[in-house]
C-alpha cells in the first residue's frame, strides 16, 4: 500500500511538472513572453524592465527555475485589469464556481441515477431506449447551445428566469441545468452499465432465490454496489465541472473561475489566463490522485495491479 | 497496463453504447454528414450571397416565414446585414475542415506514439505513457483555450491545438492493441525473418491498428467539433469575419434578448446535427468493425 501511494504520488508530481513545462514552453516558443506580461502598448523600456525582472534575459533552465519558484510560492503574478494578485482573484471567484458545480452535480445525479437504474431494470424495453436517446442527446448537445435555447425560451419568451448574472436562487437554475446536462447523461450511462454488471452477479441471483421482492433486490443489494463507480466518477466530475464551466459561465455571466478565464482572454490579461489554467490543472491532478488512493484502499486488487 | 482508475472511468464518458438506437446502417446520420460535406465543398456555388459582406441597410431581417422577412434572405440576416444562410453554408466548410484535419492530426500523433510505445516497450514505453497520462489528466478544453489564447487565432492554429489536446486517447488505445498484436504469430515470424523493428511497426503492426484508429476518429469527430465551436464561441477560435458556427452563435448571443432567435438557434442546430450524426456513425462503425472497442 505504501509503495502504491508513493508511486501514484510520484506520477502526479510528474504530471504537475509536465503541466508547468508545457505552459512554460508554449509561452516562450510562440513569441516573447514579455509582450504577454506587459500591458498592451507598453514602451521598449518597460519591456526591457520586464525582461530583467522576470529573468527573461537568463538561460532557459534558469528561467524555468524562476518560473517554478514563483508557482510554488503561490505567486501567479498580478492581473493587469484588476491590479490584484491572480491567486486572490481566483479564490474570490471559487465559491461561485463551487456553488454552481455543486448544484449542477446534484441535478445530474438526481436525473442520471434513477434513469440509469430504470434503464437497467427494463433493459431493451421502451424506457431503456428512451434513456439511451437522452444519453445520446446529452453527450451531443454542446452546453452553450443548451444554455442559449433555455435563455430564449425561459427568459425571452416566458420571462420566468433571469437570463444572466447571479444573486438569487433563480439565477442558478439555468446555468446549473446547462452545465449538468452533459454530466447527467454520463452518470446515466455509467449507472446503467454498472447496474447491469451487478445484476448479473451470483449474490443477486441468491437474493432472488431467497424470494426477496424485486424492489429490495434492486434497491438494497444491487444499487449499493452499482453506486461505487458512479460516486467515484461524480467526485472527479465535480472538479472537472469547475474547469469546463467556462462556456456556461460566459453564456450566463456567472461570476465563477470560468468567467474569470474568459475575462482574462478578452482583456488579454495573460497572468489570469495562465493562473486559472495552472490552478485548474493542478486541482484535477490532485483529485485524480486522491481518487486512485481511495480506490486502492477499497479494492486491494488495484494496489497489486500497479 | 498501468491504466489508472481515473482513465478507466473517464473512458465511460466517450460517446458510445447507444445500443438499441443503432440501426443496421445509419442512413440518416450519413445523409446529414454527406449534405454538410457537399455544402462545404460547393459553398461558393450554393451560397446566395458573400458570407463576409453584408449591407447595413438590411440588418436583423428575420427568416422569410416571419413577418418582416423576405425570400431575398431565406434565413434572415445578422447584425451586419450578412445573409445567415450563406454564412451557415460557408460555416460548414470551417467545421468540416477544422474537424477532420484536427481529428486526423490527433490520430497520426496518437497512433504513432501508441505503436512506438507498445512495440518498443521498456523505458520508451514508460516515458511515452507517463506523458500520455499526465496529458490525459488535464482538462483538454481548458488547455486548448490556453494555447489558443497565447498563439492567437487562425484555422491552422486551431487544428494544431485541438490535435495536441486530443491525441492521448488514440495513444492509449493503440498501445493496448499493439501489446496484444506483439504476441501474435505473424509478428513473431517477422522477427524471425529478420525484419527491422521499423519495418515490423510500419508494415505489420500499423495496418492492424488502423481500424481502431479510424473508429476512434469517428467518435472523436463530435468532441472536436464541439471544442472548435467552444473556442470560436469564446473568441479564441476561427477569427472573424470568417463564418464559423461557434462564432455565429456568440455574435448572435446579444440579439437573443430582443428575440432575434435565428442568429443563435440556426448555427446551434447545425452544430448539434453534425455532432449527433458523427456520434451515431461512430457508434455504428465501432460495433461493426471493432468489437474490441465495445468496452471503450
Amino acid at each position: 500500500m505504501r509503495d502504491f501511494v508513493l508511486k501514484r504520488t510520484g506520477y502526479s508530481l510528474l504530471s504537475l511538472i509536465l503541466l508547468s513545462l508545457t505552459i512554460f514552453f508554449f509561452v516562450r516558443v510562440t513569441g516573447d513572453p514579455a509582450t504577454l506580461l506587459v500591458e498592451p502598448g507598453a514602451s521598449e523600456a518597460d519591456i526591457a524592465a520586464v525582461h530583467h525582472r522576470f529573468g527573461l534575459d537568463q538561460p532557459l533552465v534558469m528561467q524555468y527555475a524562476i518560473f517554478m519558484a514563483e508557482l510554488i510560492k503561490g505567486d501567479f503574478g498580478q492581473s493587469f485589469y484588476y491590479q490584484t494578485p491572480v491567486l486572490e482573484l481566483y479564490l474570490s471567484r471559487l465559491p461561485s464556481s463551487l456553488l454552481l458545480a455543486a448544484v449542477a452535480m446534484t441535478f445530474s445525479l438526481l436525473i442520471g441515477i434513477p434513469t440509469g437504474i430504470y434503464s437497467a431494470v427494463r433493459v431493451g424495453q421502451f424506457w431503456d431506449t428512451a434513456g439511451k436517446l437522452f444519453a445520446l442527446l446529452g453527450l451531443s448537445l454542446p452546453s452553450f447551445f443548451v444554455g442559449l435555447v433555455m435563455i430564449l425560451f425561459f427568459s425571452v419568451y416566458l420571462g420566468w428566469l433571469p437570463s444572466s448574472g447571479s444573486g438569487t436562487v433563480w439565477h442558478l437554475v439555468m446555468p446549473a441545468f446547462a452545465l449538468g446536462w452533459y454530466f447527467a447523461a454520463a452518470h446515466m450511462r455509467l449507472t446503467r452499465s454498472s447496474m447491469l454488471e451487478v445484476m448479473g452477479s451470483e449474490y443477486i441471483k441468491l437474493a432472488r432465490l431467497k424470494g426477496l421482492p424485486q424492489a429490495l433486490v434492486i434497491g438494497k443489494h444491487a444499487f449499493k454496489n452499482a453506486l461505487i463507480p458512479v460516486v467515484t466518477l461524480a467526485g472527479i466530475n465535480l472538479v472537472l465541472m469547475i474547469n469546463v464551466a467556462v462556456v456556461v459561465e460566459t453564456v450566463f455571466a456567472w461570476p465563477g473561475v470560468g468567467r474569470l478565464l474568459y475575462e482574462g482572454i478578452s482583456f488579454r490579461d495573460f497572468p489570469i489566463v495562465q493562473g486559472v489554467v495552472i490552478i485548474g490543472g493542478a486541482m484535477i491532478v490532485v483529485v485524480n490522485l486522491l481518487v486512485d488512493i481511495v480506490y486502492a484502499v477499497i479494492d486491494p486488487r488495484i494496489r497489486l495491479e500497479a | 497496463m498501468s491504466s489508472t482508475t481515473t482513465t478507466r472511468l473517464l473512458r465511460a464518458q466517450l460517446p458510445s453504447r447507444f445500443g438499441l438506437l443503432r440501426p443496421d446502417f445509419p442512413v440518416i446520420p450519413v445523409a446529414i454528414l454527406a449534405s454538410i460535406a457537399i455544402m462545404a465543398v460547393f459553398a461558393d456555388l450554393l451560397a446566395p450571397y458573400n458570407p463576409e459582406i453584408g449591407s447595413l441597410a438590411a440588418r436583423f431581417k428575420p427568416p422569410f416565414w416571419q413577418a418582416g422577412g423576405s425570400t431575398a434572405h431565406l434565413l434572415g440576416t445578422d447584425q451586419l446585414g450578412r445573409d445567415v444562410l450563406s454564412r451557415l453554408i460557408f460555416g460548414a466548410r470551417v467545421s468540416m475542415v477544422v474537424g477532420f484535419t484536427a481529428v486526423i492530426f490527433a490520430g497520426v500523433v496518437g497512433t504513432t506514439l501508441g505503436i512506438i510505445s507498445g512495440y518498443l516497450g521498456g523505458w520508451v514505453d514508460q516515458v511515452i505513457m507517463r506523458i500520455t497520462d499526465a496529458w490525459l489528466a488535464l482538462p483538454a478544453l481548458t488547455f486548448a483555450i490556453f494555447l489558443a489564447a497565447i498563439v492567437g487565432p487562425s484555422e491552422m492554429n486551431i487544428v494544431i491545438i485541438l490535435g495536441l489536446a486530443y491525441w492521448t486517447r488514440y495513444a492509449r488505445i493503440v498501445r493496448a492493441e499493439v501489446l496484444s498484436l506483439k504476441e501474435r504469430e505473424f509478428v513473431r515470424l517477422a522477427i524471425v525473418a529478420g525484419c527491422s523493428k521499423r519495418t515490423i511497426m510500419w508494415r505489420h503492426v500499423l495496418p492492424n491498428v488502423v481500424n481502431s484508429a479510424i473508429v476512434l476518429a469517428s467518435l472523436m469527430l463530435g468532441v472536436v467539433i464541439v471544442a472548435e465551436a467552444s473556442l470560436s464561441f469564446l473568441g479564441v477560435g476561427v477569427p472573424p469575419p470568417k463564418p464559423a458556427w461557434g462564432l455565429m452563435l456568440s455574435d448572435g448571443k446579444q440579439g437573443l434578448m430582443v428575440g432575434y432567435w435565428w442568429l443563435t438557434i440556426l448555427p446551434g442546430a447545425c452544430i448539434m446535427l453534425m455532432v449527433l450524426s458523427a456520434n451515431l456513425l461512430g457508434d455504428w462503425l465501432r460495433v461493426k468493425f471493432d468489437p474490441q472497442l465495445r468496452q471503450l
